[in-house]
């Protein structure tokens, strides 16, 4: 059983039919004994970090999720939830993350090119990093799609993937059993829903 | 690389798509379920949905085919037609919208912008904009090109896109229908005023329109159409093999 943390950020609609398409049982939960029962959980998160990290706190998840993933479950962050995993990010303001992930989360405005876009919104392709049991199903080069306007940085030692936005932007970081991606897998096709189900099948 | 997007719009009424559809391999033409599977198998890159329907219970209906659709495709989909509040997006998210696209209920109600994107994101606000010359100059038109606004286009977009708009989707009343090509002037217009990403929409009647759209217009992000996918006269998967060969970066 897959639980997707539910704290009132960001809709889980298409996270859940995309689990259940690649034949996944899951729940949507904000439930402490829940996650302690999951055999595997994924943060999701649309949304300012801030906020995000407050409501986490507010309920008591933050330390469940952090205490689940030193234990060893398999967690995966995605967009907002992959950012949540660094120790930190300067998204208006300073904010503390869950420290599961060394590194920190920068706006995307100041460090890349002047004429690019910012949000980075649309299909990028993945450059592969390091090896990653998620990434068994799918091949470098690879499409996914991305909404988002900050970034992880200094986090070289986790980084298992990017993509190129005007610099090599990090797309997806794995710390042992943690795993991040700041693209939407529910939202990628079936690249996506391979990467989902490779996570489905970590252990 | 960040790809150009190919975006088909289906217009729906009555829980079915409308504006014939010619699929010789499809079942169901009007069905918005297999249509927006058909899309999304033939890599499209995002699928708009179009609510025209007038009636409230076809805006049930509407819900609940927007529920199935978005629980089988697993691309970024955009809802339109019909929002007008801040419980308006609501509604649509919570059956699997990412993006909502506002015409008409922004016009009415200029504060709807900011009031959204503070609630759900700037990403997921899109400003969809009818456009038209009028007396030498781009006005924004509303209910559905029906009446002239007398606001000037390109102001209008800059105010929303300010108050949290985070997409921009042009569509010109002057190119619309014509299929002689997108609105290479208006859309390069709108591109040099924002910063976030434009799609074309309005015009395009062949392949080669898409080409001269990217490469007339380095700056614009995604190009949309309706009737020249529905009737097959452009299928969507040649498009984009015939985008890759004119160097236009596409997710094949």
């Amino acid at each position: 059983m897959i639980a997707i943390i539910d704290y009132g950020v960001g809709n889980l609609f298409s996270l859940s039919s995309s689990l259940k398409a690649v034949g996944a049982k899951a729940i949507i939960t904000g439930n402490a004994e829940e996650i302690k029962k999951a055999d595997k959980l994924i943060l999701p998160g649309v949304g300012a970090f801030g906020d995000a990290a407050e409501k986490l706190r507010k309920n008591g998840l933050d330390k469940i999720i952090f205490q689940e993933a030193k234990n060893g479950k398999p967690l995966m962050g995605i967009c907002l939830g992959m950012q949540l995993l660094f120790d930190k990010s300067f998204e208006y303001g300073e904010h503390t993350g869950l420290g599961l992930i060394p590194g920190e989360v920068i706006p995307m405005e100041g460090s890349i090119p002047v004429n690019l876009k910012i949000p980075h919104i649309g299909w990028n392709s993945l450059k592969f990093k390091k090896a990653s049991p998620i990434f068994k199903y799918i091949k470098n080069g690879d499409f996914v799609y991305f909404v988002h306007s900050f970034y992880a940085e200094n986090c070289a030692e986790s980084l298992i993937a990017s993509s190129e936005y005007g610099k090599e932007i990090t797309a997806a970081v794995q710390n042992g059993n943690v795993y991040g991606c700041q693209f939407h897998p529910e939202k990628s096709g079936t690249v996506g829903l391979k990467i989902l189900k490779a996570f489905c099948e970590t252990e | 690389m960040i790809t150009k997007r190919i975006i088909p719009c289906l217009d729906v009424k009555d829980g079915r798509v409308v504006k014939g559809v010619n699929f010789k391999d499809l079942n169901d033409v009007s069905s918005p379920v297999e249509l927006g599977k058909y899309y999304s198998d033939c890599g499209a890159d995002e699928l708009v949905f179009y609510d025209i329907t007038a009636s409230s219970d076809g805006r049930k209906l509407f819900s609940n085919i927007l529920k199935e659709v978005a629980s089988n495709i697993f691309i970024p989909l955009t809802v339109g037609g019909g929002i007008n509040t801040l419980e308006d997006f609501d509604r649509v998210l919570k059956c699997g919208a990412d993006k909502v696209s506002v015409n008409s209920g922004a016009i009415k109600n200029p504060g709807l912008i900011s009031e959204a994107a503070k609630r759900y994101g700037d990403q997921c606000v899109v400003i969809s904009s009818d456009i038209k010359r009028v007396d030498g100059e781009f006005r924004v038109f509303a209910k559905g090109g029906r009446e002239d606004t007398g606001m000037e286009a390109i102001s209008w977009i800059k105010r929303c896109v300010d108050s949290g708009a985070g997409e921009v989707v042009v569509n010109s009343i002057d190119t619309d229908g014509v299929k002689k090509g997108f609105d290479i002037e208006m859309l390069k217009a709108v591109c040099e005023a924002v910063k976030v990403p434009v799609i074309a929409s309005g015009g395009a009647g062949c392949a080669e329109d898409f080409i001269k759209l990217f490469k007339e217009i380095p700056d614009i992000d995604a190009g949309l159409a309706a009737s020249i996918f529905h009737f097959g006269e452009v299928k969507i998967s040649e498009l984009k093999q015939l985008l890759n060969k004119n160097n236009i970066t596409v997710r094949l």
